[in-house]
């Protein structure tokens, strides 16, 4: 077993709405990720795996707010630090986050290279600019980006190249994890497979030592991460290995998420899909016991006041039900 | 204003629902419905002049399920809008049931209209927020020669409609379109072209806004509904796998040219365009291998 | 709907302009009611004449006097007679008698007169005073003398065949009751160079500066509306022409037009609402300008192409696919234009091309007029002051109902 680089423990957050209404969308996660490792996030829009993202670096502004919990970067807790430290001492260095539309967000005024400075001044403000450079171009060399990239500004860059910029210039310091959410859902396939190359080989030479990758594409993140998690209405329901959870789901839930996978792949067009009717429960005022009853085709009365537990039951694998994982299992046989 | 999930119940049954959306249908006899020679589209902006849809050929026949699959930038919206008669071409002709379309008057596009449909993307753009559920609904009755149709009788075609995308009619009145969820809407969606029952429909990614859990009902919905109108389906997308599932036919589209087209199974599972060839090996899967080393590190 | 509504009026900005503006309404509606007449009456043969209870002096020799003894009335009254001027003579003899008037305030009535009666001797010949100075200060003290005594006034009247008969005699301790006095004229504001009652004229002035600010807004918004539709949802060639067109009436100055058309109309065809017709007439570039960009974006939204393909007519589809949608924005455009549409009136009248001046006074037309009498020379605050703090009270209760509704439709500018 691998060190743990990242270790959650009951982590809630909760957005304050425009009505002053507390919204719940991080309800007690707990996960841990070992260093090397990559764990893949998924969920329909809502579910809370974007908050979840911006929850897990420790910098909370509003709307967005920290209630409880523990987050334990490399064994440093960095929950309940303020925005200043966590801005100087955590972001970059033990943790750095790359949103959706990164690569949007770079001043189109300044070059790629005063956005490295950026970075490595916030931590370091006695830094020489002749280091930076020296370290930007090493950097970029051995992720295969080209130097003059640095000299140019952000308009000046095609999608696919500045969103890999981007990512070399957010994880300089080589964090311990980076928090990718749908990085290259914007992209073309041919750019996203680039990114996701870039990210696979930043992981195997360390300059990311563990990471956190969001997306809502199945197929994408079966091919990305090594464990994938599923949320729903701000909870975990489903953890396992990337197989595990695509080819043997055990929630209702993660079943019919990954049963609605369509790749082009021979042999496959006649697949079953599994559609869940239903939209999921409001935020502002969860149901009392499982989240997802109100959708469940497997639903027992009991399930809707009994709060569900999340249940280890395999090894690396957890699932949140009331239902036994061997009873889900011969149902799920008999109606194939 | 505030959106109350609680107050649409409309998930009457707790049968979860096996979807195929394997519906192919031999089209090949079929009389052409809808095509194209030469259909070119030219943009001048600001000194820059582009082509975004660059002589193109189709055919698409009726009762067809095409899918035109583009990645963002290929022109398939453009080309859409086209076929839409919300854009002239620059040159070419665009053919329906064998005559040049003629859409130079209004007269003459609102003719045209009375024959196709659209469905949008973004479902919360797609209806006025102004407007309530019935209004939309109303509309379409009216616009199908119901407007003198007993009130009665047109609240039975709009509950027939909205039961035929497992929506109740009697929840959705006096309520507005933004009070469902993005799926809902869709779906209501899928029941104006029920009640307007055009002989094209072009869905320009109709699910790529919607969950994935909601993706499958409402395609089957639509492939339901082409059952049931016997209409041609023009279906733009990016995601060559979800074409798959559902097409019979598939146009390629890169750089505002059509690169390959055919039956699905010919274009996706043996492509022969070297830009399909690179489309299918870089999307993700599932049960083959996806192949990293097939890119290099610093390609654009 | 309901909410909107809500939402807007818990805006404090929007509350605060908004309670403004009604306060101003109903001044301007409850006024005339409580106090009618013709606001341009000319009631003053004088020019100016200050705030203050005017109280007829005819009548008050009439009526029946109580005798009242108040201490300090007659330094009062001095007070009051003594000029400034005066004082300073009288320190100036002080001084030159070679009295102690260290640390004297010349405005301290009591004490100079302390000092001046325990100084002043008619027959003193204080040197290098003249004659005539002399003779100023016996004057002066007759006059300071009999004022401080409890003397008598005697009024008299000519009878019809010609004879002075005694109506009245006034002592300096009689008073009369001003409830009693048959005719009293409270003028708040004063009066103004043609004698009229400010007050009546600046209430009937705001309610007139705001219907033009009305008309103007309104012709403003609807032709700028009207074009910004079309040029914004047909584009092409009627684009080009209608942005030609505005463009023409951007790049000429607006109020160098307002001007020109002002001046050819002529004095005698400007009435109020010729004028406000030009302004709207002349402002409604930037409406159709910003209606255009916001239509534009619309244009393509799917609920609109969905509606052309439902084949509607044009003017179904702006009024209920694309009006709607920009109805907030045309609301905030329209207050902005009544809010420049007054002070565009005030800035034509000042330059005298407002409406003619016989009809319905405007505020620009009274701040024309106390310039044009040099009231801001003569220290005639009234004339002028309350004019420039409506004009500012209604375009800042304008403007910040504006913001407030900017922040709650532009969810942007939202904290």
């Amino acid at each position: 077993m691998g060190k743990v680089m990242l270790e959650v423990r009951e982590l809630t957050t909760k957005y304050v709405t425009r009505f002053r209404e507390d919204v719940y969308a991080v309800d007690h996660v707990s996960l841990s990720i070992e260093e090397g490792k990559s764990l893949g996030i998924a969920g329909e829009s809502g579910c809370g795996k974007s908050t979840l993202a911006l929850s897990l670096m420790g910098y909370y502004f509003p709307p967005l707010h920290y209630m409880s919990g523990e987050i334990i970067v490399d064994g440093k807790n960095i929950s309940g630090l303020d925005p200043d430290t966590v801005r100087k001492k955590v972001l970059g260095t033990d943790v750095a986050y790359i949103p959706q539309a990164a690569m949007n967000a770079l001043n189109p005024t300044r070059k790629i290279s005063a956005f490295i400075q950026d970075v490595i001044l916030a931590h370091d403000p006695k830094a020489n600019k002749k280091d930076i450079r020296d370290m930007a171009e090493k950097r970029f060399e051995e992720l295969h980006l080209p130097k003059e990239a640095l000299d140019k500004h952000a308009v000046e860059l095609s999608g696919g190249m500045k969103q890999r910029v981007v990512i070399a210039v957010s994880t300089i310091l080589s964090p311990k994890v980076l928090i990718a959410d749908e990085p290259s859902s914007a992209l073309d396939v041919t750019s996203q497979k680039v990114v996701i190359k870039m990210l696979r080989d930043m992981m195997d030479r360390g300059f990311i030592r563990s990471m956190i990758f969001i997306t809502h594409e199945l197929p994408l993140l079966y091919n990305v991460t090594d464990d994938i998690m599923v949320m729903y209405a701000g909870q975990i329901v489903e953890r396992g290995s990337a197989k595990e959870m695509v080819f043997d789901p055990v929630h209702p839930y993660s079943r019919g998420l990954m049963r609605s996978i369509l790749v082009p792949e021979d042999g496959t067009r006649n697949n079953k899909l599994i559609a869940i009717p239903g939209t999921p429960p409001n935020l502002k005022h969860p149901p009392e016991g499982c989240r997802f009853a109100e959708r469940c085709k497997y639903a027992m009365p009991s399930c809707r006041y009994n709060s569900m537990p999340i249940i280890d039951f395999a090894p690396g694998r957890q699932y949140r039900c009331g239902h036994s994982v061997s009873h889900l299992r011969e149902v799920y046989a008999s109606e194939e | 204003m505030q959106v109350k999930n609680e107050d649409i119940i409309m998930q009457a049954n707790k049968e979860t629902p096996t979807v195929s959306l394997d519906r192919r249908h031999d089209v090949s006899k079929n009389p052409l419905c809808l095509s194209g020679k030469g259909v070119t589209r030219e943009f001048h902006a600001g000194g820059t002049h582009t082509i975004a849809v660059n002589n193109v050929d189709f055919e698409f026949r009726e009762g067809e399920l095409v899918s035109i699959v583009g990645e963002s930038g290929s022109g398939k919206t453009t080309l859409s809008k086209m076929l839409l008669g919300l854009l002239q071409p620059t040159s070419g002709d665009i053919y329906f049931r064998g005559k040049k379309r003629d859409i130079s008057s209004g007269r003459k596009k609102k003719e045209y209209w009375k024959n196709i449909q659209a469905i949008f993307q973004d479902p919360f753009s797609s209806f006025n927020v102004f407007n309530k559920i019935d209004t939309v609904l109303l509309d379409c009755i009216n616009m199908t020669g119901g407007k003198n149709l007993p009130a009665d009788k047109k609240v039975e075609l709009m509950t027939e409609a909205c039961s035929f995308v497992n929506l109740k009619f009697a929840e959705l009145t006096n309520k507005y379109p933004f009070e469902l969820s993005g799926g809902q809407m869709q779906r209501l969606m899928i029941a104006r072209i029920f009640l307007l029952k055009p002989k094209i429909l072009l869905a320009d990614e109709p699910t790529s806004m919607i969950d994935a859990c909601s993706r499958a009902t409402i395609l089957d919905m639509l492939l339901n509904l082409r059952d049931e109108i016997g209409m041609t389906v023009i279906f733009i997308t990016h995601d060559i796998g979800l074409a798959y599932y559902i097409s019979d036919t598939v146009y390629i589209m890169e750089h505002g040219k059509f690169v390959e087209h055919g039956s699905a199974d010919e274009v996706i599972l043996t492509p022969k365009a070297p830009y399909t060839k690179r489309l299918i090996s870089d999307v993700p899967k599932i049960h083959e291998p996806w192949d990293l080393s097939t890119v290099s590190g610093s390609a654009e | 709907m309901k909410n909107t509504v809500r939402q807007v009026f818990h805006s404090s900005k929007f509350v605060v302009g908004f309670v403004i503006f009604v306060a101003i309404l109903l001044l301007i509606i409850l006024y005339p009611l409580f106090f009618p007449g013709n606001p341009l009456e000319m009631i003053g043969v004088g020019t100016f004449a200050k705030p203050g209870t005017y109280v007829s002096l005819y009548d008050g020799i009439n009526t029946e006097t109580e005798t009242l003894k108040l201490p300090g009335a007659a330094d009062k009254r001095l007070d009051s007679v003594l000029k400034r001027e005066d004082r300073i003579k009288m320190v100036a003899y002080l001084s030159a008698v070679g009295a102690d008037i260290e640390g004297l305030d010349y405005m301290d009535t009591e004490a100079l007169m302390e000092l001046w009666r325990a100084n002043y001797d008619e027959t003193a010949r204080p040197s290098g005073m003249t004659k005539a100075e002399r003779n100023y200060y016996k004057r002066l003290n007759a006059s300071l003398s009999s004022m401080g005594s409890s003397g008598q006034m005697t009024v008299t009247e000519h009878d019809s065949s010609g004879e002075e008969q005694v109506v009245a005699t006034i002592g300096t301790e009689d008073y009369v009751n001003v409830s009693d006095v048959a005719n009293t004229k409270n003028l708040v504001l004063g009066t103004d160079n043609f004698g009229r009652d400010v007050l009546k004229e600046l209430v009937s002035a705001a309610g007139t500066s705001i219907v033009i600010g009305l008309i103007a807004g309104a012709v403003a918004t609807a032709i700028g509306l009207l074009l910004g539709l079309l040029s914004g949802y047909l584009g092409g060639f009627v684009d080009d022409i209608i942005m030609f067109v505005t463009n023409i009436f951007t790049v000429i100055p607006g109020f160098v037009l307002l001007i020109l058309i002002s001046y050819s109309l002529g004095q005698d065809k400007r009435g109020a609402a010729i004028v406000a017709l030009v302004i709207g007439l002349t402002s409604w570039t930037w409406t159709a300008r910003s209606v255009r960009s916001q239509v534009i974006s619309l244009r393509n939204r799917d609920h609109v192409n969905l509606s052309r393909l439902s084949g509607h007519s044009l003017w179904r589809i702006l009024m209920t696919d694309i009006l709607p949608y920009i109805a907030s924005y045309v609301v905030m455009a329209f207050i902005l234009q009544v809010s420049s549409g007054i002070l565009a009136e005030a800035q034509l009248s000042l330059l005298g091309l407002g409406p003619k001046t016989t009809e319905v006074p405007t505020l620009g037309l009274m701040m024309n007029w106390a310039m044009l009498y040099s009231a801001h020379l003569n220290g005639s605050w009234w004339a002028y002051f309350p004019v420039i703090l409506m004009i500012t009270l209604i375009s800042f209760s304008l403007n910040l109902m504006n913001t407030g509704l900017d922040q709650v439709f532009n969810p942007t500018l939202r904290d």
